[in-house]
């Protein structure tokens, strides 16, 4: 593996035995500013980020957080303006797309309209001079993978859009990469259509173990597809944790807001006391949260989900976070019902209850209930 | 449709007398008519039993026409020269036009609008006016006119037409889709071969085709810088004073019949394609 323009199939994994297996990618310090008439924009702020063999590794955020231009450096499509891009150890800055040893699906799939599917998939390993008894086989099987094997000999505009979906993952996966870049490839289909082709997607990652970049602003899609997720926003990454790390500690304001439905709390601590700072609102109700670094009069703010909160008539125990308020709008939605109940300070919490046959119909609008979750449920954010 | 009328109106009223042949299709088939009257006029005179000159009144139908077709000489020279300049400016054209309007479909550069501008001039500008303009350009820069003239007139009025079919084609076409080849481990060469250049076919050949038809029947700008050159339009110019002979009639519609087989294997290859 010294200057590396031939390819030498199977040598992917094969690494110097002994070493720990370099990262598939990982990003030191990359980024990119783009010029933008008399001045700059930076898409990409310095980000650093590890992706290992065979993960199923999400970039999420809203447009514009940099996320496509992230991934389209690691192609090749983008040089970053500062840092070092490295695929599976080797650094691969400069280097133009045809010789990374990654492969991309694009959003718009950008099959090749003049040949057949057969042919799209055959591309890459055509490129790379495979023995065309080899290249049959290997389209049959991945066309088999993606049960597209009676479609080899359509023109991708005789397919359905699910299916030029699948043709265009086949095309990339041929190749077997070191790892695949997707962006936003369900984008353009309907819902249950992207429903059923997330799992596809998952599957399909699992039997291949190559090495999965998704690029998605759908939160919903990343949690229910990654091993690890990389929230980006404004160029740098807020947080990078599994999907339940993500989702039940959220490290900023932007990710907690991001990433489900969050109440956001702010409040003066009374007293921190034990590691768990106290924040009173008078008549018995207070909000405990653990309180690392907070002193008492310190402004903080605090945020809690609303399937953790329970909704109660009766006063709840005193070393619950408990908080009195008014019932503002009940929403019923068959398995859940969601609450939204305004506090004494005048803040709407929102409060989703489970239906479950002894807890239906808990609250009507105008009663005034109880809200209370157990201390370790909020969290306090910077800023 | 009957039943959707009785349910909106069950009283039955009363049918509205329609004409059975609409005026829209009246006109439709008046264009049409209009349209290939002369050409029906030109391939019927084709097989007019003349003895004169003049071929303006019917005589009799005979094929001896299309036996002695390549009768005269000057004519057939005219023809092939025409041939020569058409299948040149094509070639030349085609080339250039499409270099010049995938750039400016594709990449924002120095000097665009001009480009821009100098290609809808030399669209509209007067045949005249370009014919005297390349006329006293050639003369001042002291080229001899002829064949070498009219390709470089040809070439400069059509190369637009195929610039901005292309330039149409490359605004339409996803740039990722190149950017799936170079991913896929295709150099930008190949990725031109194999990706760009089949997905433009379509519109560098069209635009080759309209540069063939415009320069075959161009006579104006042609007048101007042919010098001792002759082509078929010049030809028949030329022999309207003395009579036109019917090997131009049969010209004219050997010509017509290729350039309408040429449409119809057009139409069937599209559709067998889609």
């Amino acid at each position: 593996m010294a200057i590396t323009t031939e390819e030498t199939p199977a040598a992917h994994g094969a690494g110097p035995t002994g070493a720990p297996p370099a990262p598939a990618i990982s990003l030191e310090g990359v980024g990119k500013t783009y010029r933008s008439g008399p001045g700059t924009v930076t898409a990409v702020h310095r980000i650093d980020l590890e992706i290992q063999q065979g993960e199923f590794f999400s970039l999420l955020g809203p447009s514009g957080c940099g996320k496509t231009t992230t991934m389209r450096m690691i192609a090749g499509f983008e040089e970053p303006t500062s840092g070092t891009i490295r695929l599976a150890g080797k650094d691969v800055t400069g280097v133009p797309p045809n010789r990374r040893d990654v492969n991309m699906v694009f959003q718009s799939y950008a099959l090749f309209p003049h040949m057949t599917v057969a042919d799209n998939v055959a591309f890459g390993l055509k490129r790379k001079k495979v023995p065309s008894a080899e290249i049959k086989k290997r389209v049959a099987e991945m066309l088999d993978l993606v049960e597209l094997t009676d479609r080899a000999r359509y023109k991708p505009s005789q397919l359905s859009g699910g299916q030029q979906q699948r043709v265009a993952l086949a095309r990339a996966l041929v190749n077997r990469p070191s790892a695949l870049l997707l962006d936003e490839p369900l984008g353009a289909l309907d819902l249950k259509l992207r429903q059923a082709m997330q799992l596809e997607l998952k599957r399909i990652q699992r039997e291949v173990g190559i090495t999965f970049v998704y690029v998605t602003h759908d939160q919903s899609e990343a949690l229910t597809m990654s091993d690890r997720i990389a929230v980006m926003n404004k160029g740098v990454v807020e947080q990078l944790g599994t999907p339940a790390e993500i989702y039940e500690t959220p490290a900023t304001r932007f990710v907690a807001g991001f990433i489900g439905t969050s109440n956001i709390l702010t409040g003066t601590v009374d007293t921190v006391s034990d590691g768990w700072a106290r924040i009173g609102y008078g008549h018995g109700q207070h909000v405990l949260a653990k309180g690392d670094g907070t002193a008492p009069n310190e402004e903080i703010v605090l945020t809690v989900r609303p399937e953790k909160i329970r909704l109660s008539a009766e006063e709840p125990d005193a070393n619950l976070s408990r908080i009195r308020g008014t019932v503002r709008e009940v929403v019923y939605l068959g398995s859940t019902t969601h609450y939204t109940v305004r506090t004494v300070d005048d803040t709407d919490i929102v409060v989703f209850q489970q239906n479950s046959s002894d807890a239906s119909n808990l609250a009507e609008r105008g009663d005034t209930a109880w809200l209370s979750w157990r201390p370790e449920h909020s969290y306090v954010l910077p800023g | 449709m009957r039943a959707a009328t009785k349910e909106a109106a069950p009283a039955a009223a009363p049918r509205r007398w329609r004409p059975r042949i609409s005026l829209g299709k009246l006109f439709t088939w008046a264009v049409l008519v209009w349209l290939f009257v002369p050409i029906a006029g030109m391939i019927a005179f084709s097989f007019n039993d003349i003895s004169g000159r003049q071929n303006v009144s019917w005589q009799g139908f005979t094929l001896k026409w299309y036996g002695q077709a390549f009768a005269y000489p000057d004519l057939n020279q005219a023809l092939i020269n025409t041939l020569v300049v058409g299948v040149s400016t094509m070639v030349i054209s085609g080339i250039t036009g499409s270099l010049l309007g995938l750039a400016m479909g594709r990449y924002r550069f120095r000097g665009q609008q001009i480009s821009n501008l100098v290609m809808f001039a030399a669209i509209s500008a007067p045949e005249v006016v370009i014919g005297a303009a390349l006329l006293s350009l050639f003369l001042t820069i002291n080229m001899t006119t002829g064949l070498l003239t009219v390709i470089i007139a040809h070439v400069m009025f059509t190369v637009s037409f195929v610039a901005i079919t292309v330039r149409a084609r490359v605004m339409t076409m996803d740039p990722r889709i190149e950017e799936a080849a170079r991913d896929l481990g295709a150099d930008s060469w190949t990725t031109f071969r194999l990706v760009t250049f089949p997905m433009l076919f379509p519109a560098i050949m069209a635009g080759g085709l309209l540069s063939f038809a415009l320069s075959v029947d161009d006579f104006i700008i042609t007048t101007f810088v042919s010098g001792e050159l002759s082509t078929f339009p010049l030809w028949i110019w030329g022999s309207t004073r003395i009579g036109i002979p019917p090997q131009v009639n049969v010209m004219g519609t050997l010509i017509f019949v290729v350039g309408v087989v040429l449409t119809v294997i057009n139409v069937v290859l599209a559709r067998r394609r889609s």
